[in-house]
Order: structure tokens, then C-alpha cells, then sequence
């Protein structure tokens, strides 16, 4: 029998003791802590810790063994499990199959609002990290209370505590018999040595990888619960239009398996006992509806030259020196005008989630990026206490943003509202999630600069023209697509300019004059947050307008950005670049272009380099490979950066080459992906990732650090191949012949 | 309206009552409760549907059920051993990472086992070609064309 002393710290929560039996695998790998020269981080807390101090707000220790984290973050494909995990498992010294991950849920996991802006690794990880190291000294000192020893004389290994060979080891789940740890992280806190590490800094397998490969559960689309319904909702066919008229009689009879038809104003949805019943009734309802005729769209003209005529409202991001002489300019100064289109999320699997209102509670499975903003979104929506509902994060298709998710479970919800004690599930067609979705804004970017005679950059001057990029539920019921169409409905509300538009708008280079102003307008489509908001546009812009003064200043491009870099690290992700890039051969007809930036000017460092080949008869681009050299701190898990960089490069490319949101007078055109086409497997080039890895340096997220830099390096790559300037996109053959 | 249609699918006949025009994947999803066959778009268009018929690859999104009876159809969940081992191809999937979010993996993995089938040694063009009908929008073709190249070398 052990006894485990009393501690006034510890809580009386249970555990939850999901085998019931204590049994693991037990191997002393692990050192004595004493050796391991701990770091001491004192500092300050992670943000999210700050907020949730709580040790067991972050990490449960199970009744067999393993631990739970439990993170405000989504999982969104871009492997936040795993780095998770990998650094949970190396401050407790469990082996990483050992830590379950616990995806954000109201109620549940701290409120970490939303997985977006590539700041999970800096406050979720760190946290993460900071909240096991915590533990681990606590548990040490359980141990040491209980053994009558120092803390020095333990080491940890799997879940255990051990101390020497004569006495058993204390799993974390005896020593803490029942209880969680509820004190606070308090600074300092004793950190693992670097050099001890196990599985930071490596490529660890991701687990769910598996799970999909064998068809597992996994994603909200695959929640079946028993006596789960089906619905959908019959969209208006133009944005502003209302529901004059609905012939429910009529549709009632041609609809097998109906349920019920719920109309709330110009919201008009149905349940179905089948989901092809519900597919049919949706499709149906089109002939028993009668919509008003709304305002149309303004189509039938160049969309840059409509957004140049909207009202907008204007502010200076940066100024700095004097850039009047530009009002003048001279055979020095050189100016261009660039334009990026809206641009869709186009997530593979199309929105979906599942709700169920039991009479007091609703419940819903959503794969938003934030649960919490959505819940308070909902609660305003619907008018119920935030307590009164329950958000839970599960997994969906890749979002890149926000995209219908958030809208889907605010679908979902509604109806489960007027069907009670029912699971309804609710995924959007591909044409809802096409022409419905929130968009990355349209752009249009004008720079101009002087150069002196050595071929620096003196002046410089950059404005931005942009819709938000932002309008992210946060709260406000008016983001919800169904708020607005309630019979008591929710304005949307504006976000004006902080919504994201000016990202990365200054240019991360030494200008000694620089003005930068950021201008916001409110365009044709719904908009908010795709993959680096602004940053795609800002960047796209600054690095072609870079390279249109590298050819001018007579300079080599890469050459040219060093010229103007006062950052070592952005210097070594460009000589990196330079240095990977040397052996490349090139036929006549290829180019390769270059860029480079910080994301947001204060994460990730990233050179990106295309190459292409230009068919000068017909106009059309290959697009043979690129590659990126990206420093994003110290590394969690090499592959996870490797995997987020190559896919937002190429994902970035095929914006860049291909993509356009098109809309008639009435609503978006762009409804399939004949309509929207993207990258097929025959386009996609090869690529390459070089990581920097700086263990002494804060982990930044890597997950958009590429949008912008591709954009550019791909027209730049254009035009070393063929001489032609893109600086409208999408790339266009016709102007390439 | 509903009728009495018989498929066999991973080997197992299954008698059901449905709409005989209900395309394929609702009855696989819904009725068989798989999970690999998944909604893309519907339309044919993107593979996120794809399961083997007769061996071949082809979208389960428009097929009406009933025009399945008497053919063989396999899924992802299928492609598994009935000791649990991976099929070469799932296990390439998992060794190079060709995965962000998944959704695509289903399509992607089905179409890799019926090129392999038809073609034990496709150069990068024919990968390439095998995988045109899927879209990845998480842009991961390049780990997915690498794990095409390692099925195929563990399959010789
Ligand atoms: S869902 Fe079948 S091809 Fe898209
Ligand atoms: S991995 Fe996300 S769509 Fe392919």
C-alpha cells in the first residue's frame, strides 16, 4: 500500500479512468533531472497561460497512465496534435503515444479564441510547454515528499517517477491519487535542457495520418450519432434578396422523408430522415420559393476600375523621413500598380457540422477555428446564455481561413433549435460552399520609389486599396451568414481597416523615407480571413515592385534585398536561397524569380523561388518547381514545417496562376470547380523546404509565412522567362503571347 | 419509391432499401457507415468520392446504387488486411506524411491502388495522370506523388 501525503494543493477531481488499469510500458531512458543543467525560464508566462494559469487547465494526468493536454487550439491538418504532444511528452518524459491531445471545446479546454495568424506554436505550444515543465516539478515533489528524498535523486521515465533500484517507481496517476494538479505556473519555471531532448526538433510521425488512411472516424462529416436527421437550407439567390413567398404545401407532398421546414424570416431550412432526401429537397425548394430582386452586382466592367470609384477611408500604417520629392518624379523614380481578385478558401470537403438541442443544452460539433468566439457569436444569434450552449472543435477539410465553418454550425443550429432531442447534421453543397463563403478580399497596391546612384532604395511610398480581411464571428451574431437573414436580423457589422488589409504592408527593408498608407473600401462580396490576410497582396506587391527595382538599380534580385536587409536572419534565409538555387540550369524559355519576406514583420522568415517555363505562342506558364528557405525559430517538429511551408507555396501558386472569384449582376458565378478551377496533381511542381532551425529562439508559426513570397517569385519568375510584367492576377495567357 | 438493391462491397453482399437512384456514396456513408468515400462536390469534379469499381477508380457521387448491382466495389476501409496490416499504399501515405487535413486522402489513395494495379511502374507523368481527377487543396501532391513512387517499389 502507498499513502500518498495530503496536499492542500491538490484538487479532488477524479480522473478519468478511460482503462481502468495501470499497467504501461515502462524504459529508463530518461536522465536524472540534476545532470540535465534545466533551462530557467523567468521571463514571463506564454500568452495563453497568463489567461489560464491553471496547470490542469492545460494537462489531466488518466488513471492509466497517459496524459491529456487539452488546448483552446483546432486542429486544421497542419499537425498541432503532434507538436503538441511532442512537447508535452518532453518535459514529462513520457513517450509521445502516451499524450492525447484534447482539441478545443467549450467548457472544456482553456479559451484560446481563435487557431488562426500562425500563433498557435508561440502560445499554445509554449504553454503547453511551460504547464507540463510545472508538472513535472510537482510530481517530483510528490515523489520526493513521499520517498523522503531530494528532488535531485529522481528522474522521470513514461509516466513514472523513479528514484533507485530497490523502490518501485510511483506512476503520476499514484502519486497524485485522484486528484489533478490545480496550482498556478509560477515563474521561474525549470525547463528541459536542449540537449536532453528527445523529441523536440524532430520529425515525429503524426498519428492521425493513420487514422485516415484507414478510413477511422475523424472528421465532423463522419459524426453519426443514433437517430441522427438531416438538413439543409435553401439559399437565396442573391445576397440581399428576401423570401417573398414559400409554397410549404406543395413542397411538403414532393419531398419524401421531410421531418419539418423551418422558416425564421428569409431563413429557410429542411429536415430530412435521409441525407439524399434532404439533397433533393434543397434542390427542389427552388421551384416553391419566390425571392425579392435585389440591387445588382457591379459586373460587366474590369472589377479594379469599380473598386477605384468605392468611397473609402484612409490611414497611414508607417511614415518615416519625407517622401514628398516623389510628387516629382524623376528619371530615378519608378512606380507601379498592382491587383490581386477575391480569392476562395475552396476547401475540399464542404462545411458541415452537427447540433442537438436537448431541451436546455445545445450542442454543437463544429470545425470552426474558434469555439469559443463562435459560441458567443451563437448565444447572441439565438438568445440563449453562453452556458446554455456547448461547443465542441472537431476536425473538418482544411479551411485556410475562415470559411463556411462558422456559418454551417449556426445553420445547424437553428435547426436543431426547432427539432429538439434530435442530432441534425447539416453539410453545404459544394455550390453553397463555393458562392457563400467569405472571401479573401479583392486588392489594388500602388508603389513608388526613388533610387540613388548606387542603386538604393531612398523613397518610397505604397498604398494599399482594400476590403476587411476580417469578419470572423468574434462574438458578433451579424457574421453569421443565417443572422442576417433572421425575420429578426443581425447586421453585419464593419470592421473597417483593422481588419488584417495592411499586413506586411510596410516593406521589411532599410528605406530611409517611407510612407505607407492602408485604404479601406467596402466591396461587392462577403470577405474575411484567408491564409495571411493582406499579407498575400501586400507581399505579392512589395517583392514584384523589389524586383522591378533590382532589373532598374541593374542589380542581381537576391543581391538587391540583401542590399536593403539589416536583419541577419532575413540574410540567411536569402543566401540560403541563393545557395540552394546555384546548380539550377535554364532552358530559353525559363525563368526563376525570387521574394522574400517576414510574415507580419515580427514571425517567420521565408525566401521563396519559382521556376518556370513560359510557352511565348501560346502564353501559358509551367510551373517546374519551387522552393523555399524558411526560418521560423526554434523547430518543433521539422516535417509539420516542411508540410505547412510546401503546401502554402503551392496553394499560393496556384492563387496566383489560376484563381478569380467571378460574380454576375445577381451573385457569385464561381460555383464549382469547373468554375473555380485550382491546381490539379499535372500542375503542382516539385518542391523543396529548407528549414533553419533556431532552438534558442521562440517558436513561430509557419503555416503562412509562404502565401506571399510565392505570389511574387512566380511573376517574377515570368518575367525573367518571357519579359513580360503580370501585375494583375490572375496570370493570364493572353497577355503572355 | 424505395426498392430492395443489392451490393457487394468490400467483399460483403449487402441487401438494402432505398431510393435505387440515390447516388453510391449516401448509401456508403449513410447506410454502410464507411468513412473513407467522402462529399466533395457532387459534381464528379474533385475525387473526394472515389472508390474502386471492379477495380477501377471512379467517383461514387452521381452513380445511382442501383446501377451497381452485381459489380464489386471497394473503399479505403476495404484496402485494409483483415489483420489490420496496411495496404502498401496506406502505409506509404503514412511513412512520407502525404496528408495536411486528410480529406483528399481517401481519393488520392484509391486512385494510387488502381494505377498500380493497371501500371506496376508508372513513371512521375502517369502518377501525375493517375491523380488528376483528385483535388488537394492543402497542396500536398508533391508527398503524395512520393508515397506513389514508395508503394510502387515496396509492390514489385
Ligand atoms: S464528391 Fe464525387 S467527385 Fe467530388
Ligand atoms: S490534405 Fe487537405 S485536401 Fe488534401
Amino acid at each position: 500500500m502507498k499513502s500518498t501525503p495530503f496536499n492542500p494543493e491538490l484538487s479532488r477531481r477524479k480522473f478519468i479512468n478511460s482503462l481502468g488499469c495501470l499497467t504501461i510500458g515502462f524504459s529508463l531512458t530518461s536522465t536524472p533531472w540534476a545532470s540535465a543543467e534545466p533551462l530557467l525560464a523567468e521571463e514571463k508566462l506564454p500568452g495563453s497561460l497568463q489567461k489560464h494559469p491553471r496547470i490542469d487547465a492545460w494537462l489531466e494526468v488518466l488513471g492509466d497512465g497517459r496524459v491529456r493536454v487539452l488546448t483552446g487550439k483546432m486542429e486544421l491538418g497542419q499537425g498541432l496534435r503532434i507538436a503538441i504532444a511532442q512537447v508535452a511528452a518532453e518535459e514529462l518524459d513520457l513517450e509521445v503515444e502516451q499524450v492525447e491531445v484534447h482539441l478545443a471545446e467549450t467548457g472544456r479546454t482553456p479559451n484560446e479564441g481563435y487557431t488562426a495568424g500562425s500563433g498557435s506554436m508561440e502560445n499554445t505550444a509554449m504553454s503547453v510547454r511551460y504547464a507540463a515543465a510545472a508538472a513535472r516539478q510537482a510530481l517530483l515533489e510528490l515523489a520526493a515528499k513521499q520517498w523522503d528524498v531530494s528532488t535531485d535523486r529522481l528522474s522521470m521515465a513514461s509516466g513514472r517517477v523513479l528514484w533507485d533500484a530497490s523502490k518501485e517507481p510511483l506512476t503520476f496517476a499514484e502519486l497524485l491519487n485522484g486528484a489533478q494538479l490545480e496550482q498556478e505556473v509560477k515563474l521561474p519555471v525549470r525547463l528541459k535542457a536542449r540537449s536532453e531532448y528527445r523529441y523536440v526538433g524532430k520529425p515525429i510521425l503524426r498519428k492521425d495520418i493513420e487514422q485516415m488512411v484507414r478510413a477511422q472516424p475523424f472528421y465532423v462529416q463522419d459524426l453519426r450519432f443514433p437517430g441522427m436527421v438531416h438538413a439543409r437550407v435553401v439559399r437565396p439567390p442573391a445576397y440581399e434578396a428576401k423570401l417573398l413567398e414559400f409554397n410549404e404545401s406543395t413542397f411538403q407532398a414532393k419531398v419524401p422523408g421531410l421531418l419539418k421546414v423551418v422558416k425564421n424570416g428569409s431563413f429557410l431550412g429542411l429536415i430530412t430522415t435521409d441525407e439524399y432526401q434532404a439533397v433533393q429537397g434543397q434542390l427542389l425548394a427552388r421551384e416553391h420559393v419566390r425571392w425579392s430582386t435585389p440591387k445588382p452586382l457591379p459586373q460587366g466592367q474590369p472589377l479594379i476600375n469599380y473598386l477605384k470609384k468605392l468611397p473609402t477611408s484612409s490611414r497611414t500604417v508607417k511614415e518615416k523621413g519625407a517622401v514628398e520629392v516623389l510628387d516629382k518624379p524623376t528619371k530615378s523614380t519608378w512606380k507601379a500598380e498592382y491587383f490581386k481578385p477575391y480569392q476562395m478558401h475552396g476547401s475540399i470537403g464542404p462545411s458541415c457540422s452537427v447540433a442537438l438541442y436537448d431541451g436546455q443544452v445545445l450542442h454543437v460539433w463544429t470545425h470552426t477555428q474558434g469555439v469559443f468566439p463562435l459560441r458567443d457569436a451563437l448565444s447572441k444569434m439565438l438568445g440563449m446564455k453562453p452556458e446554455s450552449l456547448h461547443v465542441i472543435g472537431v476536425p473538418g477539410s482544411g479551411c485556410y481561413g475562415h470559411n463556411g465553418a462558422d456559418d454551417v454550425a449556426a445553420d445547424a443550429a437553428l435547426l436543431a433549435l426547432a427539432y429538439p432531442n434530435k442530432p441534425v447534421r447539416l453539410q453545404w453543397s459544394r455550390e453553397e460552399e463555393h458562392a457563400w463563403e467569405p472571401y479573401g478580399s479583392a486588392m489594388w497596391m500602388a508603389a513608388e520609389a526613388n533610387l540613388d546612384a548606387s542603386g538604393r532604395i531612398t523613397h518610397w511610398r505604397y498604398g494599399l486599396w482594400s476590403d476587411s480581411h476580417s469578419t470572423r464571428p468574434g462574438g458578433n451574431a451579424g457574421n453569421l451568414l443565417a443572422a442576417r437573414y433572421l425575420e429578426k436580423s443581425f447586421e453585419r457589422p464593419s470592421s473597417g481597416y483593422s481588419g488584417g488589409a495592411y499586413r506586411n504592408s510596410e516593406p521589411y527593408y532599410a528605406i530611409p523615407n517611407l510612407k505607407v498608407d492602408s485604404h479601406f473600401f467596402e466591396g461587392p462580396l462577403r470577405v474575411s480571413a484567408l491564409r495571411s490576410l493582406g499579407a498575400y497582396g501586400n507581399i505579392f506587391a512589395i517583392e514584384s515592385f523589389m524586383d522591378e527595382l533590382a532589373h532598374r538599380a541593374q542589380k542581381d534580385p537576391i543581391e538587391f534585398r540583401l542590399m536593403h536587409s539589416e536583419d541577419e536572419r532575413s540574410m540567411e534565409v536569402l543566401k540560403k536561397l541563393q545557395e540552394v538555387l546555384r546548380p539550377e540550369k535554364l532552358n530559353a524559355n525559363e525563368g526563376i524569380g525570387v521574394a522574400f519576406s517576414r510574415y507580419k514583420n515580427v514571425a517567420s522568415y521565408c525566401a521563396v523561388a519559382a521556376k518556370v517555363a513560359v510557352d511565348k505562342k501560346t502564353g501559358d506558364v509551367r510551373l517546374l518547381k519551387m522552393w523555399a528557405v524558411i526560418d521560423a525559430g526554434e523547430v518543433i517538429n521539422p516535417d509539420g514545417v516542411k508540410n505547412q511551408t510546401e503546401g502554402g507555396m503551392v496553394q499560393a501558386a496556384s492563387w496566383t496562376l489560376k484563381e478569380e472569384v467571378l460574380f454576375d449582376k445577381q451573385h457569385v458565378s464561381s460555383r464549382d470547380w469547373y468554375s473555380y478551377p485550382i491546381f490539379r496533381c499535372g500542375e503542382v511542381p516539385e518542391v523543396e523546404v529548407v528549414v533553419i532551425d533556431r532552438p534558442n529562439e521562440e517558436p513561430l508559426g509557419a503555416g503562412e509565412a509562404a502565401q506571399g513570397p510565392a505570389a511574387a517569385a512566380v511573376v517574377n519568375a515570368i518575367y525573367r522567362a518571357c519579359g513580360k510584367r503580370v501585375r494583375h492576377l490572375p496570370v493570364k495567357a493572353a497577355y503572355l503571347k | 419509391m424505395e426498392a430492395d438493391v443489392t451490393i457487394e462491397v468490400n467483399g460483403k453482399k449487402h441487401m438494402l432499401r432505398v431510393d435505387p437512384a440515390t447516388p453510391l456514396l449516401y448509401v456508403l456513408r449513410n447506410q454502410l457507415e464507411l468513412n473513407g468515400p467522402k462529399y466533395g462536390c457532387g459534381l464528379e469534379q474533385c475525387g473526394s468520392c472515389m472508390v474502386l469499381m471492379d477495380g477501377v477508380a471512379m467517383p461514387s457521387c452521381r452513380v445511382p446504387v442501383e446501377s451497381m448491382q452485381g459489380r464489386a466495389i471497394t473503399t479505403l476501409e476495404g484496402l485494409t488486411r483483415a489483420d489490420g496490416a496496411l495496404h502498401p499504399v496506406q502505409q506509404a501515405f503514412v511513412n512520407e506524411q502525404a496528408a495536411q487535413c486528410g480529406y483528399c486522402l481517401n481519393g488520392m489513395v484509391i486512385s494510387a491502388v488502381a494505377l498500380l494495379q493497371a501500371n506496376k511502374k508508372p513513371d512521375e507523368a502517369a502518377i501525375r495522370e493517375g491523380l488528376q481527377r483528385v483535388l488537394c487543396r492543402c497542396s500536398v501532391q508533391p508527398r503524395v506523388i512520393r508515397a506513389v513512387q514508395r508503394a510502387a517499389g515496396t509492390l514489385q
